[in-house]
Formats: C-alpha cells, sequence, structure tokens
C-alpha cells in the first residue's frame, strides 16, 4: 500500500530576533502556531497530533520541553513527540510529522521547530565543561571552518565567494519580513571587510543566533484537496545519518548528504535536479555551505557549484535556481526552527505565499538541513501539484 | 495497517555502570539484538533512538552513541529526546508508510553521574515550578497522598505490589531490586518522602536496550513467534498538576482506548510505573483484571527504572514473553513526565 | 487566486486568537509587569570516562597515544572510542601511536573563546592526522605563525613538562612544525578527500 499523499496547507512564523523577551517559550511557539492555523483554516480541536522538535535543551534549560508544553500546544488528551537530531531537527521533525499522516496515523498534524536561546546561554549549553577534552575550536565555526578551507583549496574557487552568498542572502532577507537580520544599506565591500572569526569566515558569512519557531499543518490527501487555500503536496522526504569521524569519509561532500538527495530525488522523481527544482531553501549558517552542497545536492557537478553562485545562479533576482529567497540561515538561525524555516519557506514558495521573496512560478522546491559534524541530513521536495 | 513485530531484544541495567561511556555499553546490546535475529545494521530500514542530555549532562549527547550502530555507510535514522518507546512509535509509524519491513530501536540513560531527583525539576514549567527546584519523588508523593486521604488507595494495597514486584524481580537478571519482602515488612518501613516507603520508589538504574521490529513476512522469518504489534498509542496530559486529577490518569485510559487494549483477555502486562502509586493508576486505567493479568512479571520499573528506556524496556520484556509462549496477549505500557503525564500503550499479540 | 488569500494578511500582525489584549483584575491595575525572571541552574555531574578513554588517559601520564583498530576494516581511531562506526561493534585492540602526523586542514581562530584566556587569538587549530591512524582530530598548532600553516605540514606533539604530566588530554600543549617535507597530497579527484602519498 502506498503512502498517504500528504499536504501542507498552513505556515507560521514568527518575528525572528536576537531575544524575544516579549513573550515566554510557551508564547513564542503559539504565536507560530495560530498562524499556521490561520492559513489552514484550522483550530486546535482539528488537530490530531503535535510533533516538535528542537535543539538541545541546554539550549533553554528545560529538559524534554514537551512535557511542560503540553497545555499551550493543545496537545492535553493528544499525542505530543518531541524529535532531536541536532543542527537537522527543524528538516527531521517535518519528516516525522510527515510521516504521521502518510501512514496514515494521523490525518491533521501541527509540527512545530523552535529555539529561545536568550533564555540561556548558547554558548554555555554547548560547552559545558567536559573534563576529558580541551576545548580549543571556539563553537561550530571553529568545526566547519577547515572543511570550508578544504574546499576552496579543492576546487579552487575565488575567495570572495562567500561573501557574494552572505551578500545576496542578506539582500533577499530584506524581503522577508519574518527575517531576524534586515541590513538595509551593507554593501558588497562591507561584507568583504568584516572581521575574520574562524579564518577563512567572516564575521559577516556567519549565521545569527536567534530567538524564534516556525510551525506548519500537515494533512492528508483529502485534506489538501478540501483546503480552500494554497497547498504543498510533499513528493519525498528523506533522513541519513553517518559517522562524523572514519578513516576516509568526505566531509565538504558526505556520504549522508549525497544519498539523502538520491532518495528525496528519486521519491519525487526529478531526474534533472537544476532544471526541474525551481528554489531551493538549503541550510546554510556559514557561507560557503551555498557552493558546497549546490554540488553535494547535484545541482552543480563537483567542484562546480562556486560557479553557479559566481554567475548569479542561485539570486532570486535573475538566477534559474534561487537559494535561500528567504535570506536563510544566514539571516535568521533559531536553531531547532531553522530546518523547518527551509521545509516551510520551500512549500510557500510551492503555494505561491513567499510574498515578496517569492520565485515567479514556482513548482517544485527543495528544503534542506543538516546538523552534527555534517552528518545529519534531512531533506524533503514539495510540489504545487500531487505526485 | 501493516503488521509490525517485535523480534528481538536485549536490555541491561544496573544500579550504576560506572566504568563504561553509554556507547560503550550499547554497542553489545546493539550487537546482541541484531545477531538474535541474523541481521546487521545495513539490513535495517529504519533506525531511531531515545536520549536525553539532560541525564548525560551533554549536549547533543546522541551524536556520541550513533558510531555504535555503525552509521557507515549512511544510515536512515532519527532520534527522540523521549523514552524508546517513542522511538520505537516513530519506527513503527515509519514502516506503515511502506517501503521497508524493518526497523532497529534502541534507548539508553544513564543517570548515575548526576542527581536525577534534581535533574527532573528541570522537567517542570520553566517559569513557575522550576525555580521552586521540586524533588521529583516529592511531586509524586503529593499525588499518593491526595490518593490516599481520597480513599483511592491503601498502604497495605501499595505495600502489595511493592511486594509483588520484588517477588517477581527475583527472576529477572535485570532488575536491580531483587531482595524480597512482605507486605508487613514494608509496611514496617519508615516514610522516605512521606508518604512513599522506599520500597515505593523506584530503583533507579543505568542501562539500556535495543529491539528490532519487522514486518509481515520478513518477521515469520526472523522469528518463530514475533510479538505482533496490534494497537499502539500514546497520549498527554496536561503538564500543571492543578489542573489535572492526579488520582486517576486520563492520558493512560485515552492511549489504552486508541491502542484497543480492553476487549480480549491480557495474559501479562508490562507497566511502565515509577512508583507504587503509579502502577495502582494504570492498572485503573488500562482496566487490568489481576486475577486473569500478570502485572509485570518481570518486576517492572520498581524494580529497576532506567530513565529513557524503562518504557522500551516493558515493551521488549511483554514481548520477550510473548515469544516464549508465556502468554498470548500482553499489555506494554511506557510513561513521561511527573505524575504520570504522559503515556504510551502497546499491545502484543503472538500468532 | 491563492495568492491574493496570502498577500491579504499582514505577515507581522498578531494572529486574531493573540491580538486581544490581556486585561488586568483591577486589584492589578498599575502593578508593573514581570517580563522575565531569573532561574539559575546549577547541576554537579560525576563523568566517568568509560573503558577507551581512560587507557587513553592514563597513557597520556606517560606520553603515550594509544588508539585501537577495528577488527572488521583495519582503521585506527584516536583519540579511541571503545567503538568502530564502520562496523557497529566494540574495539579491543589497542594501537600505540606516534606523537607525529600532519594537518589535514585548518581553521585560524582571531576571536577570543570563553573559558581559554591562555588562547591569544590570533590562534590556529588543525584537523591532525597521526601516523598511523585513519581519521583526523581537532588539535592546537603552535610554535609558528597561524598565517604560515599548510596543509600537508607535518606536526609533533608538544608535551607538557615531565612534572606536570597527569592522566589528561591537556598534557599535549600543542603540535608543533617538524620541519620535516610536506606529506604529499595526490588526491585532487574526489573532493574533500585529501590521501597522503603511499610513499
Amino acid at each position: 500500500m502506498a503512502a498517504e499523499r500528504t499536504a501542507v496547507i498552513g505556515v507560521g512564523q514568527t518575528k525572528y530576533a536576537a531575544a524575544r523577551r516579549d513573550t515566554s517559550m510557551a508564547g513564542l511557539l503559539r504565536e507560530a502556531a495560530y498562524r499556521a492555523l490561520e492559513m489552514a483554516e484550522k483550530t486546535w480541536s482539528d488537530i490530531d497530533a503535535v510533533i516538535i522538535g528542537k535543539a538541545p535543551d541546554f539550549f533553554e534549560g528545560v529538559m524534554m520541553p514537551e512535557i511542560y508544553l503540553a497545555e499551550a500546544l493543545g496537545a492535553v488528551g493528544k499525542p505530543i513527540m518531541r524529535v532531536h537530531t541536532a543542527g537537522s531537527v527543524g528538516g527531521s521533525t517535518g519528516c516525522v510529522a510527515a510521516s504521521m499522516v502518510q501512514s496514515r496515523i494521523h490525518r491533521c498534524v501541527l509540527t512545530i521547530g523552535w529555539e529561545k536561546q536568550s533564555e540561556s546561554n548558547a554558548m554555555w549549553a554547548l560547552s559545558l565543561p567536559q573534563p576529558f577534552a580541551t576545548s580549543i575550536n571556539a563553537g561550530a565555526g571553529g568545526y566547519f571552518s577547515p572543511i570550508i578551507r578544504r574546499y576552496m583549496m579543492m576546487t579552487g574557487a575565488p575567495e570572495l565567494i562567500g561573501c557574494m552568498v552572505a551578500h545576496k542572502d542578506r539582500r533577499q532577507a530584506l524581503l522577508n519580513p519574518y527575517a531576524h537580520l534586515h541590513q538595509h544599506d551593507l554593501t558588497f565591500e562591507q561584507v568583504v571587510d568584516s572581521p575574520m572569526l574562524w579564518d577563512p569566515i567572516r564575521y559577516s558569512e556567519t549565521c545569527p543566533s536567534s530567538d524564534g519557531a516556525c510551525a506548519m499543518v500537515l494533512v492528508d490527501e483529502a485534506g489538501g484537496e478540501q483546503h480552500p487555500g494554497p497547498v504543498a503536496w510533499v513528493h519525498g522526504t528523506a533522513m541519513r545519518t553517518e559517522s562524523n569521524s572514519y578513516g576516509g569519509r568526505n566531509m565538504v561532500s558526505p556520504a549522508a548528504s549525497e544519498q539523502c538527495a538520491d532518495d528525496v530525488f528519486a521519491q519525487a522523481g526529478i531526474v534533472d535536479r537544476r532544471d526541474e527544482i525551481d528554489a531551493v531553501e538549503m541550510y546554510v549558517p556559514f557561507s560557503w555551505y551555498e557552493p558546497m552542497w549546490l554540488e553535494s545536492l547535484g545541482f552543480a557537478s563537483m567542484g562546480e557549484g562556486w560557479r553557479m553562485v559566481e554567475s548569479g545562479a542561485t539570486e532570486l533576482d535573475g538566477g534559474d535556481l534561487p537559494v535561500n529567497c528567504s535570506g536563510g540561515v544566514l539571516s535568521s538561525n533559531p536553531i531547532g526552527a531553522s530546518g523547518m524555516i527551509r521545509f516551510a519557506e520551500a512549500a510557500l514558495q510551492v503555494m505561491g505565499a513567499a510574498g515578496d521573496h517569492q520565485v515567479d512560478g514556482a513548482r517544485r522546491a527543495v528544503g534542506h538541513a543538516y546538523g552534527g559534524g555534517a552528518q545529519y541530513f534531512a531533506m524533503w521536495v514539495v510540489g504545487s501539484e500531487k505526485l | 495497517m501493516i503488521d509490525v513485530a517485535v523480534v528481538a531484544f536485549a536490555q541491561r541495567q544496573e544500579a550504576a555502570i560506572s566504568g563504561e561511556s553509554e556507547v560503550e555499553f550499547m554497542v553489545p546490546l546493539m550487537e546482541q539484538a541484531k545477531a538474535a535475529v541474523g541481521l546487521t545494521q545495513s539490513d535495517m530500514g529504519f533506525t531511531c533512538s531515545g536520549s536525553s542530555d539532560f541525564l548525560a549532562g551533554q549536549a547533543f549527547s546522541f551524536v556520541m552513541t550513533i558510531d555504535g550502530t555503525g552509521p557507515v555507510p549512511p544510515i536512515s535514522e532519527s532520534h527522540v529526546e523521549q523514552d524508546g518507546a517513542w522511538a520505537l512509535y516513530e519506527a513503527w509509524v515509519k514502516i506503515q508508510c511502506g517501503g521497508i519491513d524493518t526497523a532497529f530501536v534502541y534507548g539508553y540513560g544513564k543517570s548515575s553521574p548526576g542527581s536525577l531527583r534534581d535533574v527532573l525539576a528541570t522537567q517542570m514549567d520553566p517559569y513557575y515550578v522550576c525555580p521552586l527546584w521540586p524533588d521529583s519523588y516529592a511531586v509524586e508523593a503529593l499525588a499518593a497522598r491526595l490518593m490516599l486521604e481520597g480513599g483511592h488507595v491503601s498502604e497495605h494495597r501499595l505495600a502489595e505490589i511493592a511486594a509483588r514486584s520484588r517477588a517477581s524481580a527475583a527472576s529477572n537478571p535485570h532488575a536491580v531490586r531483587t531482595e524480597s519482602k512482605s507486605v508487613a515488612e514494608i509496611l514496617a518501613e519508615d516514610y522516605a518522602v512521606d508518604p512513599l516507603r522506599p520500597s515505593d520508589l523506584p530503583a533507579e538504574a543505568d542501562g539500556g536496550c535495543a529491539v528490532v521490529l519487522a514486518a509481515g513476512d520478513r518477521a515469520r522469518e526472523l522469528c518463530e513467534r514475533p510479538a505482533w504489534i496490534r494497537g499502539m498509542d500514546h497520549r498527554s496530559d496536561a503538564h500543571t498538576l492543578g489542573v489535572r486529577d492526579l488520582t486517576s490518569s486520563a492520558s493512560a485510559r485515552l492511549a489504552a482506548h486508541y491502542a484497543a487494549a480492553a476487549g480480549d483477555k491480557v495474559d501479562l502486562a508490562e507497566l511502565h510505573g515509577p512508583f507504587t502509586t503509579s502502577e495502582h493508576l494504570l492498572i485503573e486505567a488500562l482496566g487490568l483484571d489481576e486475577d486473569s493479568t500478570a502485572i509485570n512479571p518481570s518486576g517492572g520499573a520498581l524494580a529497576a527504572h532506567t530513565m529513557m528506556a524503562s518504557g522500551l524496556i516493558r515493551i521488549g520484556e511483554a514481548a520477550s514473553r510473548i515469544w516464549r509462549g508465556d502468554g498470548d496477549r500482553a499489555v506494554a505500557h511506557a510513561t513521561s513526565g511527573p505524575c504520570l503525564q504522559q503515556n504510551l500503550v502497546c499491545v502484543l499479540e503472538g500468532d | 487566486m491563492s495568492v491574493d488569500r496570502a498577500e491579504a494578511r499582514d505577515p507581522l500582525a498578531a494572529p486574531a486568537a493573540l491580538a486581544a489584549p490581556v486585561t488586568l483584575p483591577p486589584a492589578l491595575a498599575g502593578a508593573e509587569p514581570v517580563e522575565s525572571v531569573c532561574t539559575p541552574i546549577r547541576m554537579t555531574y560525576t563523568y566517568t570516562p568509560g573503558r577507551a578513554l581512560s587507557r587513553y588517559l592514563r597513557a597520556m601520564a606517560d606520553k603515550r597515544i594509544l588508539g585501537e583498530r577495528c577488527p572488521a576494516t583495519g582503521q585506527v581511531f584516536v583519540p579511541p572510542r571503545g567503538v568502530s562506526p564502520l562496523a557497529g561493534t566494540a574495539i579491543s585492540e589497542v594501537v600505540e601511536l606516534p606523537d607525529t602526523g600532519y594537518v589535514d586542514s585548518f581553521n585560524i581562530t582571531r576571536v577570543p573563546i570563553e573559558r581559554r584566556p591562555d588562547l591569544k587569538p590570533p590562534y590556529c587549530s588543525a584537523w591532525i592526522v597521526l601516523d598511523g591512524a585513519s581519521a583526523g582530530f581537532l588539535g592546537l598548532v603552535i610554535n609558528i605563525a597561524p598565517e604560515e600553516v599548510r596543509i600537508g605540514m607535518r606536526l609533533r606533539a608538544v608535551w607538557k613538562p615531565a612534572e606536570e604530566l597527569e592522566t589528561s588530554a591537556a598534557n599535549i600543549l600543542g603540535w608543533a612544525p617538524t620541519g620535516e617535507p610536506d606529506e604529499v597530497i595526490t588526491d585532487y579527484e574526489r573532493i574533500g578527500r585529501i590521501e597522503a602519498d603511499p610513499t
């Protein structure tokens, strides 16, 4: 028996900001949830189950927060689950939520990813004292910088490709009212001149730390057909995980990334990825990951991803494969929501509901997330038509 | 609905596993469960696990354990920050989507490095309750007092539950609290967290378990008598203790209803009741008849309580008894949160 | 038509259900709203390193570096974790590795990091592959200006003085260039994977 066709009928996002001190954790989630319910034209009573995801509990200091959030998320008397797969979690949560409908277990599911980093101290949460290791790498930047350096060396990519990505995403963020960073006057030169943090990564090539939540309402085929508003049909979902350390591991384009992409595009019946996909929301916390993922996801051949960036192919304005029209992780990064925002923004594109950052006529879009030491991957393909 | 069965199970529980890291003690269990049905990681259509950073005292702690599965080449995998029973639920749902016929599930927790009763305070409402640092046993004692003073249960009844757990645990090599005690001896214990006595409290343990699921004919190939999952559901109650009736478990009742636990005779039940009071409420909520149903033949969570794995262990214990022919129909249960806030019910049957 | 529906909403307007202002009982009129609470969380954990790491740390006190060999593939891992990610099995074979290796790739941190005031930016951290190991780990490159670090550069551990050695990874202060010829990187085909010259 084939899986039940599944549709996204509602997307809700909060305004992303460094600190949302105006609301509690529960309030933040409800803001996103209500917006998703409004778009879906549903109420809490229509929801069969709630699937939530976020990054480490230490980020807010609340252990297993689905317990505390049960009332706020309308989950009393209902199933509620909590996914955690490192940075990919928002995407994985979307995949798990979709599986609840695809399996015909539920007909209407609310899913929410969030982070409220301002409630705790992310630096503390990520660097709890470990008595057996020495701390030298200064967070994710120190981990990913050598991988980026390797990519630059292997491909001979011009040094400023990363700055081009960062400048593009920050400009595209101006078209997204929910984006955290709205740097109206940011020039390319300012990106280039921004201080090196984790050489070769500049300050302006890194993601911010944000508070925020993103929610989606997913329904079965009948629900998608009956919905009077725009609908995004799920054409495929995939998750892959691998070890972050073994001999011969390709750290630039991990096997888990390539296999996850192969799986999701096969499910969606996509043959020519660059030609058939109209918009991509990919997880780019450091600018260089755009060309790296373009190659790993098969939109460019190996070593050529940077040429797509250089040619403007990934720009909303005039590109043939616009990437991160929302501004991406480089403009908003509530970690546990960041993957779900990618999935949700892909859905908005094929719904024709992305507002000022809409790709004209987008019919098929990809949402992508990764986490851990580039070892956890979650992806989906959504389309404006049923597959 | 696709028929899915539990076909392999391995566990380890000890009062404290201090000499081994989580991945070190989990790898033999993972290998044992897969070997029991002659599968390797590459045979698994999906993998899902449950664990908690707050137990490990480390962010992204599950990343340290994933290597134990042998995720090279990459695996289709997910993780819940919940008891492994919810990981099993996610894997069961994944199999229902079609396209795969096996799944590997594990759950583990090592609470001995921290003070579990304090750590669990961080599960409570972060604005109104956690700042008071309520002891997790004291929270259950609130429910116990309501139950006792409301006439919902007697201390004698709680002592009977504790005595039964100890007696059953004597034959379970994985149980931590196995010395037998009579009801009179238990009633003679001083209160630990009034009105709960030491025997009413869980024997906290470190450990974990691994489970293999298989669908349809694959399950029959792998296992002589698969333990078929006939129904599974999970529900939550409100978190705020003051708004719910702590003398019953509405969400356990709902989960049992949707899992279709009632109906035919239940030969045995493995209930994740960390306290005697919770076991009592669960027997009521699940509509179990103690004359015809063996309750917690393993000794249950009172005899060994491994955070993040105890629920999944209940499913494994119930399935093992179906394989052995100890029963034809079993109910397994997992819980999460203070005072049985969240409950999962899984109905297992042999052919 | 569906586009009109979406555009009709002000994306930043409060959801209708949350739009109504909160009304307070008269008794609370004029009360100063509480917008945040600070709840310090302090939890104490007593870690145990596990079997593999214990062996590794004890050897460190003798200025020895212990790795492990995967029984299925022969790959050597350091620091050891007790398991092989390639086989999903426990590892029991311990191998001693030299304190020399090469830079697989590197990062130059140019901002100070918390709790390591001893690390003065800029400093270089690198993926270091020990001779005989199959995969790298992150370590500090010292005794050289960060700008002069190269991929392939050969390194040797710089240990604390003998009297300061303890069962700790901190016994290695960092990794310094040996001055030997660089590791020859031959495989540029497979991006991200650089293999040392087998000769």
